[in-house]
């Protein structure tokens, strides 16, 4: 899908109080560059303020302070014409019961400046390729929760908009669907900036350029994805006992959380996770010290750290700071 | 096509598919065609009904005016609370389902989302008004005698001008409060209230109620004077004014 120049988007101070100056800050200060044909990934816990910071890229909620662009242009509550060209497709996807899918993605399509002969081309286009063709005719009362998603994913992508803002766009759907549409939205940033918040960290990774991971409304990080993980992920160490040790593997916890360069120990039902902060050290150390406990080991490994764990250390830090 | 009148047609094509147009133009259609026979045999009803019991008072013949005047009081009851009812939901619905927001992110404003639903609840009512106009006109005509068309174009003008006012208030209490029970609170408590104070000499001139004297007498084919027709159209005007621009000033405001 070919479409107009992908859109860059800025937040600077970007606040949302709700309920006066005693109420919920709901976004706080929050500064964001989104590059033009990435696809940018806001993560955050669930009332991290990424549904609330969305609304304000789209106007659809007036910020208390600060400002938001989209290609140098300030987006005002009722900028209608600002937001042609930007597809959105909201958390908990509701539509018009009455109409037809085909029909809403129609309406959709000549909302944003579609001919009533090209809306309907598009709108069929568009439906078959989020699985939606066979279901176009039938009134949306009908439709199932991933039904209704896949379809705000069609009426977000039918005007071939050079920015698309998802809100949770996979939430709903089966592990096919959501790779599919995942695998969708990435083919998309050769021509669009697409915008995807969700706090489904495995999603983050398979598809976005950028992350940004805010939490109580404000930025604890924002960069490409791999910077992210090599600035901030801990090197890992998976062990794993064989059965019947619980009482040796215990020990060894606490024998492990007392170590220097040892900074947390999780135990898992397979075993141990222990992230270290000196890699050096570890690698000389950690294995003497599992073979002191005494355990008969099925596997002991290096693991590559993921999103999850940037996540949890970040997100726990910016809670603990707050 | 602009974003308005796509938005028209939508609202358009949702009246009829969600039954709100056939049910309500039916019901408009009941009223039209059920006047003129009221009126003509209220009479003989009464007379069955009561038997000897009846006490010997003269019950005057009925005319076409009477039938006019059925018309006017049964478009004025029911059709103020057909009016309310389709209003009731106008915005609060959208707004509560998120259908609202939807629309408002295809870079449609809000002047032009509130204008599409004022315009076709205006089409819905003009239509409904017309259906009961036309057969009660047909059936007073049949029944009694008939009565000049441009008088009964006028009653269908003032009749839908009336229910506009009942519509746009409830309209008004659908966009600031976000309930269609607010809404409808306000759209009944507005009515009652109205309705009695244009029982108020020299008052009730400039309230929606007084629009049934000059449009049942125009109707009837008598004289009127064009100062009474005036006064309430102009005052039911300034009141649709008021409230569909205070609806559309509280919804420029509103967060979705």
């Amino acid at each position: 899908m070919t479409g107009p120049a992908p859109s860059t988007v800025a937040c600077r101070g970007l606040t949302k109080r709700f309920g006066g100056s005693g109420g919920v800050l709901a976004v706080d200060g929050l500064d964001l560059d989104v590059p033009a044909g990435s696809v940018f990934g806001l993560l955050g816990p669930n009332g991290a303020g990424k549904t609330t910071t969305l609304r304000l890229l789209v106007g659809l909620a007036r910020p208390t302070a600060g400002v938001v662009t989209v290609d140098g242009a300030p987006v005002a509550p009722d900028g209608a014409r600002g937001r042609v060209g930007i597809g959105v497709l909201d958390q908990d996807p509701r539509y018009y019961g009455w109409m037809a899918g085909h029909e809403l993605v129609e309406l959709a399509g000549r909302l944003q400046g579609l001919a009533a002969a090209q809306a309907r081309a598009r709108a069929i286009e568009t439906l078959g390729l989020v699985g939606l063709a066979e279901a176009a005719k039938r009134r949306i009362g009908g439709y199932s929760g991933g039904m209704r998603q896949r379809l705000g994913i069609a009426q977000a992508l039918v005007a071939r908009p050079r920015l698309l803002i998802l809100d949770e766009p996979v939430s709903s759907l089966d592990p096919e669907g959501r790779r599919d549409l995942l695998e969708l939205i990435a083919d998309l940033r050769a021509s669009a900036t697409v915008i995807f918040a969700t706090h489904l960290l495995a999603d983050v990774e398979r598809i976005c350029d950028r992350v940004a991971i805010i939490a109580s409304g404000r930025l604890v990080t924002e960069g490409p994805l791999e910077a992210l993980l090599a600035r901030y992920a801990l090197p890992l160490y998976r062990i794993e006992p064989e059965a019947g040790q619980a009482a040796a593997v215990g020990r060894l916890a606490t024998t492990l959380r007392s170590v220097p360069w040892v900074d947390g120990v999780i135990e898992v039902p397979a075993g141990l996770v222990v992230s270290v902060t000196d890699e050096a050290a570890a690698s000389s150390g950690l294995l003497p010290l599992v073979v002191q406990a005494d355990l008969r080991l099925t596997a002991f490994e290096r693991v590559r750290p993921s999103l999850e764990d940037v996540f949890l250390r970040l997100v726990g830090r910016g809670e603990a700071a707050a | 096509m602009s974003a308005g009148r796509i938005l028209v047609g939508k609202e358009l094509l949702e009246s009829w598919r969600t039954l709100r147009l056939p049910v309500v133009g039916g019901l408009f259609l009941l009223v039209g065609l059920s006047s003129p026979l009221l009126a003509r045999f209220l009479p003989e009803i009464i007379e069955a009904a009561a038997g000897d019991q009846l006490p010997v008072l003269p019950i005057p013949a009925p005319v076409a005016a009477d039938a006019v005047g059925q018309l006017w009081k049964n478009l004025a009851q029911f059709g103020a609370f057909a009016a309310i009812v389709l209003a009731m939901g106008a915005v609060a619905t959208e707004r509560d389902r998120g259908t609202a927001a939807f629309i408002l992110s295809k870079g449609v404003g809000r002047d032009a989302f509130i204008a599409a639903k004022l315009v076709a609840l205006g089409a819905v009512l003009a239509i409904c008004v017309a259906l009961a106009v036309a057969v009660g006109w047909l059936y007073t005509a049949i029944l009694f005698v008939p009565l000049p068309v441009a008088g009964w174009l006028a009653l269908a003008i003032l009749a839908w001008l009336d229910l506009a006012a009942w519509a746009a208030i409830t309209f008004l209490g659908s966009t600031v409060t976000g309930s269609t029970a607010a809404a409808s609170g306000l759209g009944f408590g507005a009515l009652i209230v109205l309705s009695i104070a244009a029982a108020i000499p020299n008052v009730g001139a400039f309230m929606p109620g007084g629009l049934a004297a000059p449009a049942i007498g125009l109707a009837a084919g008598t004289p009127v004077d064009v100062g009474d027709v005036m006064k309430p159209v102009i005052a039911t005007l300034v009141l649709i004014v008021v409230a569909v621009g205070a609806a559309a000033w509280s919804f420029r405001r509103q967060e979705l």
